[in-house]
């Protein structure tokens, strides 16, 4: 074997003073980057393994640990920079497509960064959300052309029919992570996360475990290209149905998890053998157009349905035609969501920020005079409550968060979901590595952000001085863009800060 | 009373509880000082049980019965009157280590430094929650009363 180009990604630096040898960071690595030697009764590290979860730093009780970028750096080259030439190194070295996790770390701007929110503070005062009533509640759904009542001797009664609707005590989900790419006890926590909150989580492609199907108040289930765990049942427990298009961190492709990963469990829920490599193929073989939609939602339609798609450039007329095909919601992800497995290049190079797709896709239903008969739920990269307000100002109902849900949960980002060595249990079916994840402790902290952030929400909306989540919804007049060319403003539909009406 | 249950599906097996217990019973309590200055070192009075990814942490049980103190020849191993825990008098203990012998889950180690005191888990008396409960990272014991 030859020698490895690549270079450790990560310094192990180990105090002396402080490490006491009691070899937890050698248990708790499941790289091997911590070994012990016992002629030396000292411990050695073996960087080259290393893939800076930080498991390690965070469980030394010395803190003897620090774990750092290798500063070793290349020639300063604008083109060639570190990032690409590693890549060539390590793909000259497996011959094979360059994999990752989690959503697109290139350094492309972020309009979520160039939005400021506004604040009311004479004609239209602020309110104290600790003092006042501040409603977050969402119903997602179609919504009535109009409603049609009639008079009783006490008061009126609704003659229109109303669509189902889910109802939401936060405006946020969690979006789609299957049981298969995330741990057991990953899923349990999200479940009950989302019962003890009143919102939903989302199964991903891999079917339903029977031990959730007491959640299915709160479960959408999904139902994607490969058809894993779909059966009457499963379609039956779910609250709504997903079919999904796309991803924004994958566009175009389907999904692949491992055969190691397909556990017993696995197996039963994903109705395929032990062992076998669970592959999504990128289309639905019986969707090849609208109207092809069209037949599988009214077939899912016994139950309530609504479709996902990956932002694409193309999005607000493809959404308009999922809307005109008979769904109620429409989830669209952006190019920074995630996913437990991706080429990287189609996770880094395909799709659009999303929130130019929001902006896209609300102005466009508007204009055609449809955007009642659906409701938008955004996702892809949303990393705290004011990203939630923007788009939610641009014109989103709701918003899908993962990324965020996992790092509470203990995710430290090291974007290795896809080799299953998950060293904080979640992204892993390993079961000396699953049991990390206590997931009693995880939905404490999933309950806990969502709680502080529909805290922070109610804040915002106080200060812009509404009192009603309903009343933010595409009232782009609350945004004003810093640093924006004219026709980025103009495709977010906002104005330039320091414009006035 | 309020006793340390384990809840074996979330043990990790990182032993940060034994660490933690063999500081609290050093002479400094010092994290640092325990293992690199203080010689003999200080035993962690709980073990910790692993086959395979099945890992525990298991302390004295302080059983209702218990056979240790039953066994105990000189009347070291004794029942706390306040707390009810099971705690060694270490003035009376001569190491004949009959309660190592009759221990039906095997926590009480021989201290082979002094060869007189058996060293078991006594609840971190003072302590509102044992270190090796306050310090699990996952949760996996818990001291409560049921």
């Amino acid at each position: 074997m030859s020698l490895s180009l690549y270079p450790s990604e990560f310094r192990i630096e180990r105090d002396p003073e402080r490490c006491i040898v009691c070899q937890v960071c050698v248990r708790q690595c499941a790289n091997d980057c911590h070994v012990y030697d016992e002629d030396d009764d000292c411990i050695v590290s073996n960087e080259r393994n290393c893939v800076g979860c930080h498991r390690c730093a965070t469980l030394c009780p010395t803190n003897a640990i620090t774990i750092t970028q290798n500063p070793s750096d290349f020639k300063t080259n604008a083109n060639w920079t570190a990032r690409v030439i590693k890549d060539i190194y390590k793909q000259a070295e497996s011959g094979g497509v360059l994999l990752t996790g989690m959503g697109c770390d290139r350094q492309l701007p972020s309009y979520f960064d160039r939005m400021l929110l506004n604040a009311s503070q004479v004609t239209n005062p602020s309110i104290d959300p600790l003092r006042e009533p501040m409603e977050l509640r969402t119903h997602l759904g179609s919504k009535p052309e109009r409603v049609d009542f009639k008079r009783t001797g006490e008061g009126f009664d609704l003659t229109t029919e109303l669509s189902p609707q889910l109802v939401i005590d936060t405006p946020i989900l969690f979006s789609a992570m299957s049981y298969g790419s995330i741990s057991y006890n990953a899923c349990l926590a999200l479940a009950t996360a989302a019962q003890t909150v009143g919102t939903f989580y989302n199964t991903g492609e891999g079917g339903l475990h029977k031990d959730f199907y007491p959640y299915g108040e709160n479960t959408i289930a999904q139902v994607a290209s490969g058809r894993f765990g779909v059966h009457a049942e499963y379609l039956d427990v779910a609250a709504a149905i997903e079919i999904k298009i796309g991803q924004g961190a994958k566009p175009g492709i389907g999904g692949h998890l491992p055969g190691e990963k397909v556990s017993e469990e696995i197996s039963q829920t994903r109705m395929i053998p032990v062992g076998t490599d669970a592959i999504s193929p990128a289309p639905h073989h019986d969707i090849y157009s609208i109207e092809d939609l069209r037949q599988l939602i009214f077939a899912l339609k016994e139950a309530t349905g609504y479709r996902k798609i990956a932002a694409v450039h193309n999005v607000a007329p493809i959404a308009s035609g999922i809307i005109r095909a008979g769904a109620d919601i429409v989830a669209i992800d952006g190019l920074r969501g995630g996913t437990g497995a991706a080429p990287t290049m189609i996770r880094d190079h395909v799709g659009i920020p999303i929130e130019l797709a929001i902006a896209a896709v609300d102005r466009r239903l508007r204009e055609e005079g449809i955007r009642h008969r659906a409701s938008i739920i955004a996702g892809g990269g949303f990393r705290n409550s004011a990203d939630i307000v923007k788009a939610i100002a641009l014109g989103a109902d709701a918003v899908y968060i993962a990324t965020a849900a996992l790092v509470a949960m203990g995710c430290h980002l090291c974007q290795k979901c896809y080799t299953g060595k998950c060293n904080w249990g979640i992204a892993t079916q390993d079961p000396y590595l699953t049991k990390r994840l206590n997931p009693n402790i995880a939905q404490r902290r999933l309950v806990n952000l969502l709680h502080g952030w529909s805290l922070e929400i109610k804040e915002m909306l106080g200060g812009m001085g509404i009192n009603a989540i309903e009343s933010l919804r595409g009232n782009r007049e609350h945004l004003r863009g810093v640093g924006m060319t004219q026709n980025e403003l103009d495709i977010l539909g906002i104005k330039s800060a320091g414009e006035a009406w | 009373m309020k006793r340390i249950y384990i809840h074996e599906e979330y043990c990790i097996g990182c032993r940060l509880c034994e660490i933690h217990c063999l500081v609290h019973h050093s002479e400094s309590k010092k994290i640092v000082k325990a293992f690199k200055e203080e010689f003999p070192r200080a035993m962690s009075r709980l073990v910790v049980e692993e086959q395979g990814y099945l890992s525990f942490a298991l302390q004295c049980r302080h059983c209702e019965e218990a056979p240790c103190v039953e066994a105990c020849i000189t009347g070291a191993m004794h029942r706390d009157p306040e707390t009810n825990a099971i705690l060694c008098d270490q003035e009376k203990c001569v190491g004949c280590w009959m309660c190592v012998m009759v221990c039906p889950f095997g926590v009480i180690k021989r201290d082979m430094e002094i060869k007189q005191v058996a060293s078991k888990c006594d609840l971190c008396q003072g302590e509102e929650v044992p270190v090796c409960v306050r310090n699990c990272p996952n949760e996996a014991i818990t001291f409560e009363e049921r």
